[in-house]
């Protein structure tokens, strides 16, 4: 699509859409937000880009193929449950590490880790629509 | 056991890599492998004879009393050893056979693999964990009946195999069920020693006959007996390994091995006693018909295994000894007699035994192997076959029919042996398709060990006694017991059974070339029977599925939205209305505050537009509004994390159908030509709207069960730390559902790409005639 209005205004609010996305999906834990809500931003903003720049430039953007954010996506949900084993637990047993930056407490988790696979896939297969269909 | 198996599934995985490293002698380092085992189980054999079985055991699913339990008792070892021994031999053979096969390492994995699995089935302890190795050699024959791929005679026979073998395994693993609830465990080993609980059981008689299934097609017994020689489109490797002393054995195996628990009863007697003799007979009249050696090979094979079945039936204890005799025998001369039948094919270029003579000066070892076992296999003195036919005749003097049958199977495998180990080699050379030579040492090797052996133990089947066929028969008795072994019995009535065989035999092959072409242009063409039952069985499934799409899932999507809808509608709602829950609900009054109500109106109205609009732009757009206030309700509720997703879904659905769109040619808004279905479309859509609503005022009508909702609550930061209690039940409460939702999310990517793949293809192709594909489903 030929639009300068739309070619100008892209950019930044991708940026700005793409730094939701990774809030939303950090905070999902405790607040509105999480894995498939996050992934749902991130691909909105690349289909904004695909459909101002069109499909190659935004597959150039993201450098590796839907197909393979689908592919580690999963590999990253399955590793998160498996690590729950290698402790010794269930399947898909949440695992809690608090580390203390400053004053402030950053939770890391195997459920955070799954809730970024989910997010990659959700990106993958969003892009996977999109950039099948824009291609000629 | 359990590492041992890993081990061979771990060298299955590796051997493609291995092959293509090692090149021409990959063949002779891979069969180390399954030699490996075979050292491993006669380390294992002292203490069977000694009466101490092999076992382990590993828990595996606890809750089910399920488990990985591992046993070696004398049948056990006999089957154990049968398939890694002769596992060795063909790993070697194939490496002949197939040598320069650009398939090979595939070949390597699914043979060594089925290996694995046919070890599973043989030492497993539990039900369960026996099911899955079956349903793994099921899985991996398929795949080694269907190796020539490109053609479609091999693909349709493999499906047919699979077909038969995995739908017996299916009424098996019922009777399992059965089993286990009936006695209350999976053990193998404890049902033994329990068989009156089992026998006396009302589902007793169910029991029997679902895994009595399981067996027979396994076995090919009649009526499932004609996948087998179809299954003959394998290389021969396979058919010398799978089809004659390993896979087809393994219903055998299992009627051996529950005979203790299930036996010694007036159903199992008949049923295994009528089919097995069903059986016999069926295949010794279609014997006469082949030319083909592996096909008389095949047939004759399930001539055996009916006969094992049949002894097991009778169950008495020299039916028993006669049938582990007889079992080893038969495996000792199949083998290599598939093997140099595939020599032959190999390196003359055919197997039709009427185009085939003279080559024994050519390819001495090869007939010296072939002749051995064909002695064998016409139970001619002194090999071990002699001594298993002897044995099977002892044990039913009390039934003369059963004795009728086998005397004219024995006749009939007499001409076999005749027609593959001495019509092929003796006289003058014949002019075959190929300039046939001796075969290459890999082919040798696994004839020249195997044949001598029932040689070697028929004149000395003292040798066998101790360690194995005592053991063996020991454990499908349920007790110890004792038997010697001689090759010569005495002027017994067996013995004049035995003459009486041969002569008919001698008698059937030297007419052979006579009366056989008369009766193969009689009767070859006819395709009745079972075999005809089961193309018309497959003809109308596949003709159901068919015109079941066709109805149900038609190519056109209003077609199929309609379909889906209407049934919802009138299955749902004929429900709501019979139970009389809906109509009252409906008109329940409720307040609303004044903001509701515009978001409502607002609603409608892009509903409205959508219906009435001609531009899809308009139409998709809209939609997005009703989306959009949907998810305004959302927030009126408090629900933010619903409302959120429900913005971004919509979002999205807007651009991707606005995408797909644009690609649409622009009639394809309004029915084509065709009537215009609108009302009706309206009609079902606004009865499925109707339906919706009333469900949900009717269960908000009900007072609500909030005990989820409390448990949630009380642990969701407790347990779970998070306060964000949809997040928390979707990564961590009830992770397995999203994370199955992921892969249901990554197959719809794939489906979408591959169809918009073949859409593009196609517009190539065809310079833009190809139809439109619509577009799949968001979440």
């Amino acid at each position: 699509m030929n639009s300068l209005i739309l070619r100008l205004t892209t950019r930044p609010i991708i940026v700005v859409l793409l730094l939701i996305s990774v809030f939303l999906l950090l905070r999902g834990h405790d607040l509105p937000g999480g894995g498939f809500i996050g992934g749902l931003v991130a691909a909105a903003a690349a289909a904004l880009y695909a459909i101002a720049f069109g499909p190659t430039a935004a597959a150039r953007l993201l450098r590796v193929r839907p197909e393979l954010l689908v592919g580690w996506g999963m590999a990253t949900t399955v590793v998160a449950g498996l690590l729950g084993m290698v402790a010794g637990r269930e399947f898909l047993t949440g695992l809690w590490w608090v580390v203390a930056v400053g004053d402030q407490e950053i939770k890391l988790s195997t459920p955070l880790l799954f809730d970024v696979g989910v997010y990659l896939v959700v990106v993958g297969v969003v892009l996977r629509f999109v950039l099948s269909l824009e291609e000629r | 056991m359990l590492n041992a198996l890993l081990v061979a599934f771990a060298v299955a995985l590796a051997a493609p890599w291995s092959v293509g490293r090692l090149g021409r002698s990959a063949g002779w380092v891979l069969a180390l492998l399954p030699a490996g085992l075979t050292l491993y189980l006669l380390s294992l054999g002292r203490g069977v004879a000694a009466g101490e079985p092999y076992a382990q055991r590993l828990a595996w699913v606890p809750q089910l009393g399920v488990e990985l339990a591992f046993r070696v008792d004398g049948l056990a070892l006999m089957f154990g050893l049968l398939i890694t021994g002769i596992g060795t031999l063909v790993a070697i053979y194939a490496g002949g056979y197939l040598a320069g096969d650009r398939q090979l390492p595939r070949f390597y994995l699914l043979l060594f693999a089925f290996m694995a699995a046919m070890l599973g089935v043989v030492t497993s302890d539990d039900l369960i964990l026996l099911f899955v190795f079956w349903e793994l050699t099921s899985i991996t024959s398929f795949f080694l009946i269907g190796y020539k791929h490109e053609s479609e005679e091999s693909r349709a026979n493999a499906l047919q195999g699979l077909f038969v073998t995995a739908g017996g395994g299916l009424a098996m693993l019922a009777g399992f069920v059965l089993l286990g609830s009936m006695a209350g465990t999976f053990r193998i080993s404890e049902l033994l020693a329990s068989p009156a609980v089992l026998v006396e059981h009302p589902a007793y008689p169910a029991a029997l006959v679902l895994v009595a299934l399981g067996a027979f097609t396994k076995s090919a017994q009649w009526p499932f007996h004609f996948w087998l020689p179809n299954a003959m489109a394998a290389p021969t490797p396979v058919s010398a390994y799978l089809h004659s002393a390993t896979m087809v054995k393994a219903g055998v195996y299992l009627l051996a091995r529950l005979a203790p628990a299930l036996g010694g009863t007036p159903q199992w007697f008949w049923l295994l006693t009528l089919v097995g003799v069903a059986t016999v007979l069926g295949a010794t009249a279609l014997t006469l018909l082949q030319r083909d050696s592996k096909r008389l090979l095949a047939y004759s094979t399930i001539v055996a295994l009916g006969t094992m079945v049949l002894l097991i039936g009778v169950g008495t204890p020299a039916a028993i000894k006669a049938m582990v005799v007889f079992l080893f025998a038969h495996a000792l001369y199949k083998a290599p007699l598939f093997m140099t039948a595939g020599s032959v094919d190999h390196e003359a270029g055919t197997r039709d035994v009427t185009r085939l003579a003279g080559l024994g000066r050519k390819m001495p070892w090869t007939w010296l192997a072939a002749g051995l076992a064909g002695l064998s296999a016409a139970g001619l003195p002194p090999m071990l076959g002699f001594v298993g036919k002897e044995l099977a005749y002892e044990s039913l003097y009390g039934a003369p029919w059963l004795l009728a049958a086998l005397v004219a199977a024995g006749a009939v495998l007499l001409l076999v042996a005749f027609l593959v180990a001495w019509v092929p080699f003796a006289g003058r050379e014949a002019r075959s398709p190929q300039a046939a030579h001796e075969a290459p040492p890999s082919m040798l090797v696994g004839p020249l060990v195997i044949a001598p052996l029932g040689l070697l133990f028929g004149l000395a089947p003292g040798l066998l006694q101790d360690g194995l066929m005592r053991p063996a028969a020991a454990a499908v008795l349920g007790e110890p017991y004792a038997f010697d072994l001689y090759l010569w019995h005495g002027l017994t009535p067996a013995l004049f059974l035995s003459l009486l065989t041969v002569a008919l035999g001698v008698a059937v092959a030297a007419g052979w070339r006579r009366w056989q072409p008369a009766l193969r242009a009689r009767f070859a063409a006819v395709r009745a029977g079972p075999v005809a039952l089961y193309e018309g069985a497959w003809r109308a499934l596949l003709r159901f599925a068919e015109v079941q799409t066709r109805v149900v899932q038609p190519d056109d999507l209003r077609h199929h939205l309609t379909i889906i809808v209407a049934f919802t509608v009138v299955l749902t709602g004929a429900v709501a209305l019979w139970r009389d829950g809906l109509a009252s609900a409906l008109w329940a009054p409720a307040a609303a505050y004044l903001h509701e109500i515009l978001y409502f109106a607002v609603i409608l109205l892009a509903t409205a537009t959508v219906v009435r609009s001609h531009s899809r732009l308009v139409v998709i757009t809209s939609l997005g509004v009703v989306g959009f206030g949907v998810a305004f309700v959302f927030v009126l509720f408090a629900a933010p994390d619903l409302a959120i997703t429900q913005f971004l879904v919509d979002t999205l659905v807007v651009i991707i159908a606005a995408l797909v769109l644009i690609r649409l040619p622009s009639s394809a808004l309004r029915a084509e030509g065709g009537r215009d279905t609108r009302w009706l479309s309206g009609v079902i859509a606004i009865a499925g709207g109707a339906l919706i609503a009333g469900l949900l005022l009717a269960v908000t009508g009900l007072p609500l069960d909030d005990s989820l909702t409390r448990f949630f609550e009380a642990n969701s930061y407790p347990v779970a730390r998070g306060r964000n209690i949809v997040n928390v039940i979707l990564v961590d409460f009830r992770a397995v559902d999203t994370l199955a939702e992921v892969v249901v999310l990554a197959v719809a990517a794939a489906g979408v790409a591959a169809l918009l793949r073949r859409r593009i293809a196609g517009r190539r192709d065809d310079a833009g005639a190809g139809r439109p594909e619509s577009e799949g489903g968001d979440r």
